[in-house]
């Protein structure tokens, strides 16, 4: 559990940071560590340098910012897990914060840095990407905002590029008319989902008129179930929507589960998903 | 309450054990920081099986900080003898040669092939990365069915077979023409110990080519003599000390490549040596448990009598036999038919060699591999008799002891329709039976089910005879010295070696209650070779059944020697003195007294003594028990199952337990809360699980699924007691009792929480995936 | 080799790291702070809990240069001269634990959880306990030990 070698150097600014990225193509950002850390002491990731972008502490906000919420990338979970305004606004990112890692990882590890590491088995993304989010992002050309469909781009990659940083999540205010789920399933609690389903449905009397609901560790990345969308838009039932949950998605095989199972889970978690979100 | 109850036998006493623990004032082997100590890291295939056609240690040579490398061919001439195996469990065992390093072949995924010595464990870790090891891969086998087959790929190619042993044990003839007969087969899947501290040792030379080893072990006693023995080294040149060890479960209970490697190295360089095993590499690198497939046939009359069993046991050895592995199968060998009279009995036990990780004692060995299969067939044939799987187990009962069984031991007490008793008071089967009912009836997603398991086990290892007559190398037996200090306080010296039991209190509490003192006045030293030469350490739940005892006979001892001081002192004769709690009262002259610690200053002071009697009371003992320890009981599981997931949780543990005398109910209650934990583990959350080239695909914490806090409801216990009546206070052993009867309580739970759906049947771990199948395949 | 400052249980210390030393790794190994205990090597165990400005962390999960300026509890700075803290008094009291291997983790884990207000009922403290692995206990004893302290109503 000794990491090999490397360099360290602490960012003072943002501009610091990429200054420093740029400068070597195989340096690595360190946020709270709590993806990157693990992988050094198992060697499985050996960067040539870290730049510790840990103390650029105005990076570590929860901002209203009108018809969104705006989250420093340096957020801790246990921040997001506690914040007001995200209680009050948009409480799947607050609730589902909770649900990662366990209480020692949310006191350090970070929004940016969970959702920049890409692993298809962390819940924030699949949230992220079913409430249609911003991210931006801030390289040498300047500051770009990519949406959360363009952003998990493969396993463990993600459209922050090398010399560039995540800096902020722009989510939207959630309404009274929308409700909300993020179901994690995984066997004991301090693990990664075997398969998520986040959803998030507008509602009409107690009836769906349309959902977004995007799945955890069903593939690569995280990924939109879009024939579920399309189902519940067409006034499916949460059940006979469900059935499509797995439709499109190539989840892997693992010691956790297998694709096929990850394929009923799915289905299971997105009818209850929809059902609770409808509740 | 009298003194007695506070702090006597029977006494809740906190542990006076906890103090430094609490403070992080351990004293474990990696806490041990020697000046001058190399580290040591060894450097593993990654293959399962393989040749190795050369190894290159050159670059790690010459790394910042390398002391030494070393191959298996560099230390071949270390070793005077082979890795010990202590259990040629038959006369024709097959046991491959096996070194600390593999020399040619390496024959697991993790088996040693180099070490490196390096001033840090950076520079060590870094280093090993440079050992260049070429391999010619070869074909693996892991699957210890097929591996028992003809034909199947060879683990060892020069044995010509995989099978280690055959070994039988039968009496009657199995009743095949009977009312009913059941017959199932289980897998029980290979399981990862995972005490928390990781292994670890420090070696260091002394003056004179005496070497000090420290080692996270639970045996120091055996592992100074084999380890002397296989480097050819005097007993005496070797010092085994065990610090504080952060548990073992049996994973301690063995002879370690890298314990004989820090002891070799240490003696070549002339400087301490310390290896501490990282966690991913435990679950390679220290041995597995069960790994059993086994096939139970019960025959019953219709009215629900047993008649016969038979077992077919296949058990996987691992790649190599480590201390005691091919006797492991063995410990369960007599108790296939558990707390139920069965007079026709036939059990065979096939040890195969398969390339992965050597098997040996995990919690329970042998024991929880009989239980799991009987207590799930009790339920089958139950179903099959259309009879109350209650009542059928109550029909079946011993009831008469001491009892013969078939399988030709003798059980010396217990009473299980006691034990059976009291858990359906506390279970409240009628109203969970209903809510069952209740849920069906709705079809809820979440089904509840109860799952039973009337346990007995076999413990206390072990009476010498009979051990010698199964071929173990060693006795049974155990040892224990009272020195009666003359400040009146008390110094035990015990055999048995203690990581995390307790032994320290207990102990103390039995001297307390036997020879009149304060346990605070009791010091007992244990786990330092040097302190106590001789011993047999602890494993089996063996410490109290025959440590405690051993201690009860030294107290004996200092009792008559003490009896006879003070006749002398007070001008009476023994005969006229009574005993009780520590003082003498002549009989008639209540107000003439001593007690034995001012005997023990009598003794000191030597001035007045009978003639040609010693100075001093002291007294040693060594005891060897007249038979096994025989604990018993009753557990119940209910649980909880998503049928939409498949997820089964427990949402209650009920466990009477009958451990006979209690010497303290919050060690014997913390000790039953652990052993349940590890059997609920078995039954729904653990299992090491390969890929078919031997790839050991879940060997870390992250992946290999030790259940924490937030997965476990917290439990219900009760005892029963009945005392032993071949033991001096009536105690029973309690270690591995929770772990025996958990595994099958819960699947039964599972199974029954399912059975209206058609389920019949789910393999361990009761993985949700495994659970889903179980009801598609139902419903097909 | 890169200067940290560590304030470890009201000490301050001046140190030199490498940037790959993990922080349970300076404080065993440099500071003889032998309390913290490692039990594996994924983050997994929380045998290497301590608390960093307070709050619990996996000390095998953060690097060293990382907590430069922080204020460091570990086991060893919890008791107030010779008096146990409250909750290592609890464990004694209801005998949660037995080999204590994961007991300084467990402890500091317990202290962050009851200083949240997160103990409040004993499901609670299950579920705050999800990244701290006991092989002993079963985790009741150590359940039951946070209860008390935490005043816990259920």
């Amino acid at each position: 559990m000794i990491p090999a070698s490397f360099d360290y150097e602490v960012a003072e600014s943002v501009e610091h940071a990429l200054a420093l990225l740029g400068a070597d193509p195989d340096a690595k950002v360190l946020a709270g560590g709590h993806s990157l850390v693990p992988a050094l002491k198992l060697r499985v990731s050996r960067p040539s340098k870290l730049v510790d972008i840990g103390r650029l502490s105005d990076l570590a906000y929860v901002r209203d910012a009108g018809s969104q919420l705006a989250i420093g990338a340096l957020t801790r979970h246990a921040a997001v897990q506690g914040d007001p305004l995200l209680q009050e606004h948009c409480p799947i990112v607050s609730s589902t914060a909770g649900k990662v890692g366990d209480p020692q990882v949310r006191h350090r590890g970070t929004i940016g840095g969970s959702l920049a590491h890409g692993d298809p088995a962390s819940d924030l993304p699949a949230v992220i990407l079913a409430l249609d989010a911003e991210l931006v992002i801030v390289g040498a050309g300047g500051e770009r905002t990519v949406a959360a469909a363009d952003f998990f781009t493969g396993v463990f990659q993600t459209a922050v590029g090398p010399g560039e940083l995540l800096t902020e999540i722009r989510i939207p205010k959630l309404g009274d008319a929308t409700g909300w789920s993020y179901l994690k399933y995984h066997r004991r609690a301090q693990d990664w989902a075997t398969v998520g389903v986040a959803a998030i449905v507008h509602r009409d009397n107690g009836t769906a008129t349309s959902a977004s609901v995007a799945l955890t560790n069903m593939g690569g990345t995280t990924l939109r179930a879009a024939s579920v969308e399309a189902a519940v838009a067409a006034g499916s039932s949460p059940a006979e929507a469900a059935a499509h949950a797995a439709e499109g998605a190539e989840p892997a095989s693992d010691t956790a589960a297998s694709a096929e199972f990850r394929a009923h889970l799915a289905r299971v978690l997105t009818e209850r998903a929809l059902m609770e979100a409808l509740a | 309450m009298s003194a007695t109850e506070t702090w006597g036998i029977g006494a809740p006493l906190k542990r006076k054990e906890d103090d430094p623990l609490l403070r992080g004032r351990g004293t474990y082997v990696d806490n041990i920081d020697l000046p001058g100590t190399v580290v040591m890291v060894v450097v593993r295939s990654p293959y399962a099986h393989a040749r190795i056609t050369s190894i290159d240690t050159s670059a790690a040579k010459a790394a910042e900080g390398v002391v030494a490398v070393y191959t298996g061919a560099d230390l071949r001439d270390d070793w005077k003898a082979a890795m010990p195996c202590a259990w040629p469990v038959t006369e024709d065992m097959k046991n491959p040669e096996h070194f600390p390093l593999a020399v040619s072949e390496v024959n697991y995924q993790g088996d040693g092939v180099a070490v490196v010595l390096a001033d840090t464990r950076a520079h060590a870790v870094d280093a090993a990365e440079l050992v260049d090891v070429d391999y010619e891969v070869l074909d693996a086998i892991v699957d210890v069915a097929a591996a028992a087959e003809d034909g199947a790929t060879l683990v060892h190619e020069e044995l010509g077979t995989n099978v280690s042993y055959v070994w039988p044990l039968e009496s009657g003839t199995f009743d095949e023409s009977a009312d009913v007969i059941v017959k199932h087969t289980y897998i029980q899947p290979p399981l990862i110990p995972n005490a928390i501290e990781p292994r670890g040792v420090v070696a260091r030379p002394e003056p004179g080519g005496d070497v000090t080893l420290w080692s996270a072990t639970q045996i120091p006693h055996i592992l100074r003599l084999l380890t002397a023995a296989t480097l050819g080294m005097s007993e005496t040149k070797l010092r085994v000390i065990a610090p504080d060890v952060g548990g073992g479960f049996g994973s301690k209970l063995d002879v370690y490549a890298e314990e004989l490697l820090a002891v070799a190295i240490a003696r070549r360089l002339g400087t301490p040596v310390k290896w501490i095993e990282e966690r991913s590499e435990n679950a390679l690198a220290t041995i597995h448990g069960r790994d059993f497939v086994t096939t139970l046939e019960l025959a019953a009359t219709k009215d629900g009598k047993i008649t016969s069993l038979r077992a077919n046991v296949i058990a996987s050895m691992g790649a190599y036999l480590q201390l005691v592995t091919p006797g492991i199968p063995l410990l369960g060998a007599w108790i296939y038919a558990g707390p139920y009279e069965i007079p026709n009995y036939s059990v065979t036990f096939t040890g195969v060699f398969t390339n992965t990780t050597p098997t040996d004692a995990y919690r329970g060995a042998g024991r929880p591999e009989a239980t799991y299969v009987l207590e799930r067939t009790m339920d089958l044939l139950a179903k099959e008799l259309g009879m109350d799987r209650v009542e059928l187990r109550r029909k079946n009962f011993i009831t008469e002891f001491p009892a013969t069984i078939a399988s030709g031991l003798t059980i010396d007490s217990g009473d299980h329709h006691a034990s059976l008793d009291r858990l359906l008071e506390h279970l409240g089967l009628e109203e969970l039976e209903a809510e069952q009912q209740a849920r069906r009836d709705r079809g809820d997603t979440k089904q509840i089910g109860i799952g039973f398991s009337t346990y007995n086990e076999m413990c206390g290892l072990a009476p010498s005879r009979i051990l010698g007559a199964i071929r173990y190398a060693a006795g049974g037996w155990e040892t224990a010295t009272i020195r009666c200090l003359p400040t009146g306080t008390f110094q035990v010296v015990t055999g048995t070696s203690p990581h995390g039991q307790g032994h320290e209190t207990a102990w103390s509490q039995i001297v307390a209650d036997q020879l009149g003192c304060d346990p605070s006045e009791v010091e007992v030293l244990h786990g330092d070779t040097s302190i106590s030469p001789y011993g047999l350490d602890t494993y089996g739940s063996r410490s109290l059944p025959v440590g405690g005892a051993a201690l009860w006979s030294a107290g004996e001892k200092i009792i008559e020697k003490a009896r006879e001081i003070v006749a002398h002192q007070l001008e009476v004769a023994a005969d006229d003195l009574e005993y009780e709690a520590g003082t003498f009262t002549v009989k008639g002259s209540p107000d003439k007294e001593m007690t034995v610690k001012g005997a023990a200053w009598a003794a000191f002071a030597a001035h007045n003594l009978p003639d040609g009697m010693e100075p001093n009371l002291e007294a040693t003992a060594t005891y060897d028990p007249p038979n096994f320890s025989w604990p018993g009981g009753a557990h119940a599981a209910v649980v909880e199952v998503d049928t939409g997931t498949g997820d089964a949780r427990l949402i209650r543990y009920v466990a009477i337990d009958d451990v006979g005398t209690v010497v303290n109910p919050l060690i014997v209650d913390g000790q039953v809360h652990g052993g349940i934990t590890q059997g609920i583990a078995t039954a729904l959350y653990e299992e090491a699980i390969y890929d078919e080239d031997g790839n050991l695909a879940n060997g870390t914490m992250a992946m290999y699924l030790v259940p924490s806090a937030a997965e476990l409801p917290s439990y219900e216990l009760d005892r029963t007691e009945t005392k032993a009546t071949d033991h001096p206070f009536g105690a029973k052993g309690v270690g591995e009792t929770g772990t025996i009867a958990a595994a099958p309580a819960v699947i039964n739970a599972v199974i029954d929480a399912l059975s209206h759906l058609g389920v019949t049947d789910i393999q361990m771990p009761a993985t949700p995936e495994r659970v889903w199948r179980a009801i598609e395949e139902a419903q097909q | 080799m890169h200067p940290v400052t560590l304030t470890v249980n009201g000490a301050r210390h001046e140190l030199e790291l490498e940037p790959r030393d993990l922080l349970v790794h300076v404080l065993r190994e440099q500071l003889s702070l032998t309390g913290t205990n490692i039990g594996c090597d994924t983050s997994s165990c929380g045998a290497c809990t301590v608390l960093l400005d307070g709050q619990s962390v996996k000390s095998c999960t953060i690097l060293g240069v990382q907590a430069d300026g922080a204020a460091i509890t570990t086991i060893e700075g919890l008791a107030t001269g010779g008096e146990l803290h409250p909750v290592q008094q609890a464990f004694h009291d209801h005998h949660a634990l037995q080999c204590g291997y994961c007991t300084p983790g467990m402890v500091m884990a317990a202290v962050s959880l009851i200083e949240n207000g997160e103990a409040g009922d004993r499901d609670s403290i299950r579920s705050g306990l999800e990244g701290n692995l006991c092989r002993c206990t079963g985790y009741h004893n150590i359940v039951e030990a946070i209860a008390e302290v935490a005043g816990a109503t259920s």
